[in-house]
C-alpha cells in the first residue's frame, strides 16, 4: 500500500460526487451521475473493480474473503482549518470462511478462474438490469451465454428438469399428461392476467393471498406447486410452513416473478432459456458500468484507500475525504461501499452496530471436474426447503458454470451455492447438506477410493476438488449525508439491488434522470469484441 | 409470423409502395417488350432479374426465364458453348436469382417453383439446398413452401425417410405448434409403414409411439390445433378398414319378398314390410358398400336365380355425380318371365368379392367374399282392383298414422345386415390392439376434458367414442364387451353447438348422423318410429309402413344402410338442408320433406334417382329464398356438358315464362313420375312455376292438395 504515496495527486480536487468502492451499486451510481453530467470521482482501495461484486482468480478470492477484517477503532485526528478528519473504519462482511482443498489442481490454475464473490447470480433475459445495460450502453462491453438448463430437486432427491416453457413442458418426461395440462393452463392464466384483459384478471383478493394458497386453489398438484414456487418464482423460504417462513410470497409477487421468467424465455433469439450469464463472470457488470462512467468523464483511481472523512466542525456535515496518499478531495455528495462504517457526526456512540442488518447469506464455491448433469455445462439447480433435510428452512440454489463461460479452466466446473440464513450454523448446515448431496468428498488419506463400496447403479457423483464456504452479511442502502450502498443480496438476480440503487440516485439527485434515453452511435461501438460463441444483447 | 393481426398500412407505407410501383412500371413494360419480341439477350435477362428481385410474385417473369434458359441452351449448340461448365453457370445464375427473390419474399410460389425447375434439370449441385432451407425454416418454422421444398430436396438427395422423420421430431420438440412439421411427419410415416421399413413394423407399435408423442403436445396445450390434426390422422390410421365392404343389401339376406305386378297385393294377409307393388315387373336389388366403389358389374357380382339372368344384369351407380363411383349400386331382376310360377318360392343368391374388380377411391379391392340369399313370391295378378288403389291421395296428417301392431313387430322382417360386416377376426392381435388403443384414447381425453374445457378435445372424444362403437359392434362373440356411447356423444355435440356457434352447422350435421345411427342401431328402436299408414277418411285397407323421423332437429340424413327397405318416409319438421344419401332408398314411393331448410332444387338432386317416387311433399322449405347457391357447381347444369342430358326446354315453353330460369327444377323433375306434389310455402312456388311443373310431369294428380282435372 505504500505505492499509493507515489500516486500523482488527483486533479481536480472538487467533485459533485465522490464514490468509494466499485461494487455494482456504486458503479451504476457513478455511471448514472456521469451520464447526468456530474463530475464524479470513483475510488477503490482494491486493485480490481467490483468490490463485493467482483470475479476473482482463485487465490485472490481466498485472500479477499480472509482479509476483510475490521480496522482499528477510529480516532479523530485534528485537521487544519474548519475540517476535522474522522477516520474511516470498516466492518467484517465475511465470517466463518472455510476453505478446503482436496486437490492441488485448482490452485495450480488459480489465474484461470474468475470466481464470483456474490454467486450464484444470473440475469433473466427480461431483467430490469438487462434493460438498464441496453439503455446505458453498458451491454456493449459484455457478452452473455445462456444457462442451458434448470433442475429442481424432487421429493425423492432426484434432479428433474424445470418445465419452464411450452416446449419444455412438451419435452418433459417426469410430468404426467394431466400435470402438463394443469401447468401449462396455469401459465396461460398468468399470461392472461398480464395482458390486462379485464375478464381474465386474477381477482384482487387472490392477488393478496399467499401464492401457495392460490396455487392450491388452482388445483395444482404439490409437485407442480413446488416447481412453481421454488424453481420459477425462486421463493427462498418454505412457503407451506408458516412457522419458519419469514417471507410469504404473495400471489401478486409470485405472478410477477413468473411473468419475469416467462417474458425472459425467447426475448433474445440466441438465448435458449430464461437465464443468461456474462462471459468472464459477474465481475464484468460493475466493470462495464465503470467503463461507461469513464467514457462520460468519471475519474477512476484504484488501489486508493480512503483513510478519513472530512467533517465541517461548524455545520457538522461531511465535506470530503482524505485518501491514503494524504490528499484531501471535496464533494457535497459522498457514497461509501457497504463495508465502511459511517461515523455519525453528531452521536459518537455505537459505531460498531451494523446499519439495518438484514440477515445473512451463506455462500459456497465448489470446483469439480464432472458436471452435476451429464452433458450439461451451465445449469441452475434448486434444492427447495426440506428437500435436503427436514429442518431445511430456505432454498439452496446452485449455479454450475463451465469453462465455456471463462469462469474456470477447461475441463472444470465451478458451482456456486447460496442460502439465506439467520446465523452461521444454519447457513453452513444448508450448504454442507447441498455439497454432500452433489459431491462425493474425498476422504483424506484414501483419495479416489472413498466411494467404491457404493452400489454401482447410483450415478457417480462429481468429486469435490476445492471449496470455499462463507457467511456474508447483508446490508441495505442508506441515504444520509453520506450514503451507503447495499451488499449483494440473497436473490438470484440484481433486481432488488438495482431498485435500491435507482432510489438512492433519485434521492441524491432529485432533478436528474436515471440514465437519460440516448442513442449510441459512439465510436466505442466498434470495440465490441464478437467471440464466435458469445451473445451480445440485441433487442 | 403467426397469430399477428394484419395492420392497415400507414400513409407513409402506402406512399413508399406507390413509389416502388412507379419505379417498377417502366421496368415491367421494358420486360414485357423483351418477352413479346422473344429477346433473350443478357440485357433482357438482367432486366427480368431486377424485376423479380423487386417483385418475386411476378409469374410471367419466371416463365420468361424458363423459356430464355431453354432458348439459350438450344441455340448455344451451334456456337459450341455446350461445355458442362457454361451450362452449369447458366443454372447457377438462375439459382442465385431465386435465392435473392426468396430473400425478399420467402413465400413466393414462383421462386420456389423456379428453383425446383432448375434442380430438376440436374445440372446443379444440391448440396447447399438443405443449408438454405435451414435459413428459411429458422425465419418461419412452419413455412409450408420450405417444408414442401424440403421433401423435394430429400427425394433428390435420396435422404432416408428415417432421417427426415428425425428432422420433424427435432422441429416438433423445438416448437410443437407446427402444422407443417406434423404434416411432414404423417407423410413420412405413411411411407415407412407402407414399406414396412426395419423398426417401423408392426404398425400398431409405431402408432402407439406416435400417440404418446402427440399426447405430450395435446396435453401441454389443448388449444393448439396442430397436434390435433396429427391425432386425427393417427386415429384414421388406427380404425380405417382398407378394403371396401359390402355392408347392406336389399332384399336382405334370408328374406322373403312378396311382389305383385299391378298393385293388387292383398295387404291384409301379408306384412306390408315384405310386400311390394312393382308395376315395372322387376325387383330392384341394391348393394350398399362401406364407401364409394367402382367396378360393380356382372363379372364382379354373381347372381344365381331361376331367372338365370346374371349375364344380362346391368348395375348402375346410385350417385349424383358422374364419377362412376357410388356407395350404392342398383340392378333390376326381371321376374315376368314365362317360366315363373306364381306363389312359388323363387330363390335368388347374390355373391360379391369372389373376384377382384370392385375398388375404392384409394385403390383397395373389395376382397372379402360376401353372399346373400332371398326368396321371391310373385302374387298372381288380380286386375279388378287396379285403378282404384293407385288413385288414393296420401295425407300426411298424424291421424293417418297408427302405431304398428304387435304382430308386425314379431314378424318384423327388418334385417340388420351386420353379419355382412363381420369379417374381422375378433381374436387377432391387431383387433385387440385397435380396441385397446381406442379405449386408452377415450380414457385419456376424458381426463383431459376434466382438466380443461377444450372444444377440439370434445370433438375428438365424440369421434373416438363412435369409432369404439363401430369397432366393437363387429364383435359378435362378446356382447358384454359392447358399450354404446350414443347418449354421451349426442351430449358432446349439443355442448359443442352451444359453445362454438360459428361451427354449429357442422356439429349439428354430426349430431344428426349419430342420432340416426342410434335410432337404427337395433330393430326395437327403429320400430318405435315405424307407423302404419291408413287414411281414416278412406275405406281402403291399402297401407304402407311409414318411418316417421319428424321433429328430431336433424340437419342431414344417414344410416341409409339400415333403411333400404323404406317405402314411405316422413322427415318433416326437421332442419334438413340436404338429402344426400337418399338416392340409395330405391323403394321409396312417398317422401315428406316439408318444414325443413332445403334452400335450392340442387339440394334435391338425389330425388332424380328415385324412380319409384310417387308422392313428394317439399312444402314449407326455403327453395328460392337464397339467391346464392354455393352447391350449384356440384350439380349438373346446362353448362356442365353432362353426357346424356338433353336440355329440351322448348317443348315446355309457356307464354311469357322464360323456362330456362327453372332449369334446376327441370333437371330434378323431368324423369320423375310423381302423382302428388306439395310445394306450397316456398318462395319459388308461384303460379307460373306450378304450370311449368304440371307440363313437366303429366302424371301429377294432386298439387298442393288440389286435385287436378
Amino acid at each position: 500500500m505504500d505505492d499509493t504515496l507515489s500516486y500523482p495527486p488527483i486533479d481536480p480536487i472538487n467533485f459533485d460526487l465522490i464514490i468509494v468502492g466499485t461494487g455494482l451499486p456504486e458503479s451504476i451510481l457513478a455511471s448514472a451521475a456521469s451520464a447526468a453530467g456530474k463530475t464524479v470521482l470513483h475510488l477503490d482501495p482494491n486493485p480490481f473493480y467490483g468490490a463485493h461484486f467482483s470475479s476473482l482468480p482463485l487465490q485472490d478470492l481466498a485472500a479477499f474473503l480472509q482479509s476483510q477484517s475490521p480496522s482499528p477503532p477510529p480516532s479523530s485526528a485534528p485537521s487544519d482549518g474548519n475540517l476535522t478528519a474522522v477516520e474511516l473504519t470498516t466492518r467484517r462482511m465475511y465470517s466463518d470462511v472455510e476453505i478446503t482443498s482436496h486437490s492441488p489442481e485448482p490452485l495450480e490454475h488459480s489465474r484461470q478462474f474468475n470466481l464470483d464473490l456474490a454467486g450464484p447470480r444470473v440475469l433473466f433475459c427480461a431483467d430490469s438490469a438487462v434493460d438498464l445495460m441496453l439503455k446505458s450502453g453498458t451491454s456493449q462491453y459484455m457478452e452473455f451465454k445462456s444457462v442451458d438448463a434448470s433442475f429442481v430437486c424432487g421429493g425423492d432427491g432426484k434432479l428433474v428438469t424445470v418445465p419452464d416453457s411450452r416446449s419444455a413442458i412438451f419435452k418433459d418426461t417426469s410430468l404426467g399428461l394431466a400435470e402438463k395440462t394443469r401447468l401449462s393452463s396455469f401459465f396461460k392464466l398468468v399470461e392472461g392476467h398480464l395482458k390486462s384483459d379485464d375478464e381474465r384478471k386474477i381477482s384482487a383478493e387472490d392477488l393478496e393471498s399467499p401464492f401457495v394458497a392460490f396455487l392450491s386453489k388452482m388445483r395444482l398438484p404439490p409437485k407442480i406447486q413446488w416447481i412453481i414456487l421454488y424453481a420459477l418464482a425462486m421463493a427462498d423460504y418454505d412457503q407451506s410452513d408458516t412457522d419458519v417462513c419469514k417471507d410469504v410470497l404473495k400471489t401478486r409477487d409470485g405472478i410477477n416473478r413468473l411473468a419475469l421468467y416467462h417474458s425472459s424465455v425467447g426475448r433474445f433469439s440466441n438465448a435458449l432459456g430464461a437465464l443468461i450469464y456474462p462471459i468472464y463472470g459477474q465481475g464484468e457488470l460493475p466493470q462495464g458500468f465503470c467503463r461507461r462512467a469513464a467514457v462520460k468523464g468519471c475519474l477512476y483511481v484504484l488501489r486508493m484507500p480512503v483513510n478519513a472523512l472530512l467533517l465541517d466542525k461548524f455545520s457538522g456535515s461531511y465535506k470530503g475525504v482524505k485518501v491514503a496518499s494524504g490528499q484531501e478531495l471535496f464533494s457535497h455528495q459522498m457514497v461509501l461501499g457497504p463495508s465502511f462504517i459511517v461515523p455519525s457526526p453528531l452521536l459518537k456512540s455505537s459505531p460498531d452496530s451494523l446499519q439495518d442488518v438484514r440477515g445473512k447469506v451463506a455462500r459456497g464455491i465448489c470446483i469439480t471436474k464432472t458436471s452435476v448433469k451429464p452433458g450439461v455445462s451451465n445449469c441452475l439447480v434448486i434444492y427447495p426447503p426440506k428437500s435436503l433435510y427436514p429442518e431445511q428452512v430456505t432454498s439452496v440454489r446452485v449455479l454450475q458454470i463451465g469453462s465455456s463461460l471463462a469462469g474456470c479452466p477447461s475441463g472444470m466446473f465451478v458451482l456456486y451455492l447460496s442460502a439465506l440464513c439467520d446465523d452461521a450454523n444454519q447457513g453452513k448446515k444448508s450448504l454442507h447438506a447441498a455439497v454432500n448431496a452433489i459431491f462425493s468428498i474425498p476422504i483424506s488419506g484414501t483419495p479416489d477410493h472413498g466411494s467404491t463400496d457404493e452400489s454401482e447403479n447410483t450415478q457417480v457423483k462429481p468429486t469435490l476438488l476445492w471449496s470455499a464456504l462463507y457467511i456474508q452479511e447483508m446490508t441495505t442502502c442508506s441515504f444520509e449525508s453520506i450514503s451507503s450502498t447495499p451488499m449483494p443480496d440473497g436473490s438470484l438476480n440484481y433486481n432488488d439491488i438495482l431498485d435500491a440503487t435507482k432510489e438512492l440516485f433519485h434521492k441524491m439527485f432529485p432533478d436528474e434522470e436515471f440514465f437519460p434515453e440516448t442513442t449510441f452511435s459512439e465510436p466505442e461501438d466498434g470495440e465490441l469484441d464478437e467471440s464466435p460463441n458469445g451473445e451480445s444483447l440485441d433487442s | 409470423m403467426h397469430g399477428r393481426p394484419r395492420k392497415a398500412p400507414t400513409p407513409q407505407e402506402e406512399k413508399a409502395l406507390a413509389l416502388k410501383a412507379s419505379k417498377l412500371r417502366p421496368l415491367q413494360s421494358q420486360f414485357l417488350q423483351f418477352h413479346h419480341n422473344k429477346t433473350y439477350t443478357k440485357e433482357a435477362l438482367e432486366v427480368c432479374a431486377k424485376l423479380l428481385e423487386a417483385n418475386p410474385e411476378y409469374l410471367t417473369a419466371w416463365n420468361y426465364r424458363k423459356i430464355a434458359v431453354e432458348h439459350i441452351l438450344s441455340h448455344s449448340e451451334t456456337e459450341t458453348e455446350t461445355d458442362p461448365e457454361s451450362i452449369k453457370s447458366i443454372f447457377s445464375e438462375e439459382l442465385r436469382i431465386t435465392e435473392r427473390a426468396l430473400a425478399s419474399n420467402y413465400k413466393s410460389y414462383g421462386a420456389w417453383y423456379h428453383r425446383k425447375w432448375v434442380l430438376r434439370k440436374g445440372h446443379s449441385s444440391i448440396d447447399r439446398e438443405l443449408q438454405l432451407l435451414e435459413v428459411f425454416l429458422k425465419k418461419d418454422t412452419r413455412n409450408f413452401h420450405a417444408w414442401n421444398y424440403r421433401r423435394f430436396v430429400a427425394a433428390l438427395k435420396n435422404r432416408s425417410d428415417e432421417e427426415e422423420l428425425q428432422y420433424t421430431t427435432d422441429m416438433i420438440s423445438d416448437n410443437f405448434s407446427n402444422y407443417s412439421a406434423w404434416h411432414s411427419r404423417s407423410v413420412l410415416l405413411s411411407q415407412l409403414l407402407e414399406k414396412k421399413v426395419q423398426g417401423y413394423f408392426p404398425k400398431e407399435k409405431v402408432l402407439t409411439e406416435e400417440y404418446n408423442l402427440v399426447h405430450q403436445a395435446l396435453f401441454t396445450d389443448p388449444d393448439d390445433q396442430s397436434g390435433w390434426f396429427y391425432h386425427l390422422w393417427l386415429l384414421d390410421q388406427t380404425v380405417k378398414v382398407e378394403s371396401p365392404l359390402l355392408v347392406s343389401t336389399w332384399p336382405p339376406h334370408g328374406s322373403s319378398i312378396n311382389v305383385s305386378v299391378n298393385g293388387c297385393l292383398d295387404k291384409s294377409a301379408l306384412s306390408p314390410m315384405t310386400s311390394f307393388d312393382l308395376s315395372t315387373g322387376t325387383i330392384p336389388v341394391i348393394l350398399y358398400f362401406s364407401e364409394a366403389v367402382e367396378g360393380v358389374n356382372s363379372s364382379t357380382i354373381n347372381v344365381e336365380s331361376i331367372y338365370d339372368a346374371s349375364q344380362d344384369l346391368i348395375w348402375t351407380p346410385l350417385s349424383t355425380n358422374n364419377s362412376g363411383r357410388a356407395q350404392a349400386w342398383l340392378t333390376h331382376l326381371n321376374f315376368l318371365e314365362e317360366k315363373i310360377h306364381f306363389l312359388q318360392a323363387n330363390s335368388v343368391k347374390v355373391s360379391a368379392g369372389h373376384s377382384q374388380g370392385i375398388t375404392s377411391l384409394n385403390g383397395f379391392h373389395c376382397t372379402h367374399p360376401t353372399e346373400f340369399e332371398f326368396t321371391v313370391y310373385v302374387q298372381p295378378p288380380t286386375p279388378q282392383h287396379a285403378d282404384l288403389q293407385c288413385l288414393e291421395m296420401i295425407s300426411w296428417g298424424d291421424e293417418n298414422f297408427h302405431i304398428c301392431e304387435t304382430h308386425l313387430k314379431e314378424s318384423s322382417p327388418i334385417k340388420f345386415s351386420d353379419q355382412l360386416e363381420n369379417n374381422e377376426d375378433n381374436e387377432s392381435t391387431a383387433y385387440k390392439c385397435k380396441v385397446e388403443t381406442i379405449a386408452n384414447e377415450i380414457a385419456l381425453f376424458r381426463e383431459l376434458l376434466s382438466e380443461a374445457n377444450c372444444k377440439i378435445g370434445k370433438l375428438t372424444l365424440a369421434r373416438l367414442l363412435m369409432a369404439h362403437d363401430v369397432i366393437t359392434s363387429y364383435n359378435k362373440s362378446s356382447d358384454t364387451n359392447k358399450s354404446v356411447h350414443f347418449e354421451e356423444v349426442l351430449e358432446l355435440y349439443c355442448d359443442l353447438m352451444n359453445s362454438d356457434p360459428p361451427h354449429s352447422q357442422f356439429y349439428k350435421d354430426e349430431y344428426s348422423l349419430v342420432l340416426l345411427q342410434q335410432l337404427t342401431s337395433n330393430p326395437e328402436s327403429l320400430l318405435r318410429h315405424c307407423y302404419h299408414y291408413r287414411d281414416s277418411s278412406s275405406s281402403s285397407i291399402h297401407g304402407y309402413i311409414c318411418l316417421r323421423l319428424c321433429n328430431l332437429s336433424i340437419s342431414r340424413i344417414g344410416s341409409i344402410k339400415q333403411l333400404l327397405w323404406i317405402q314411405m318416409l316422413d322427415l318433416s319438421h326437421n332442419q334438413l338442408h340436404s338429402i344426400e344419401g337418399l338416392e340409395a332408398m330405391q323403394l321409396l314411393s312417398c317422401l315428406n320433406l316439408s318444414h325443413n331448410q332445403i334452400g335450392t332444387f340442387s339440394a334435391l338432386e338425389p330425388l332424380k334417382l328415385l324412380k319409384s317416387l310417387k308422392v313428394l311433399n317439399i312444402s314449407y322449405n326455403e327453395i328460392g329464398a337464397h339467391s346464392v347457391d354455393t352447391r350449384r357447381y356440384l350439380c349438373s347444369s346446362p353448362l356442365s356438358h353432362t353426357v346424356g342430358s338433353d336440355w329440351s326446354f322448348s317443348e315446355f315453353a309457356i307464354d311469357g315464362v322464360d323456362v330456362k330460369t327453372y332449369w334446376e327444377a327441370f333437371f330434378i323433375f323431368k324423369d320423375l313420375k310423381l302423382t302428388q306434389l306439395d310445394i306450397i310455402a316456398n318462395v319459388v312456388a308461384e303460379e307460373k312455376f306450378k304450370v311449368f311443373l304440371l307440363k313437366l310431369m303429366p302424371t301429377l294428380k294432386w298439387i298442393d292438395d288440389v286435385e287436378l282435372q
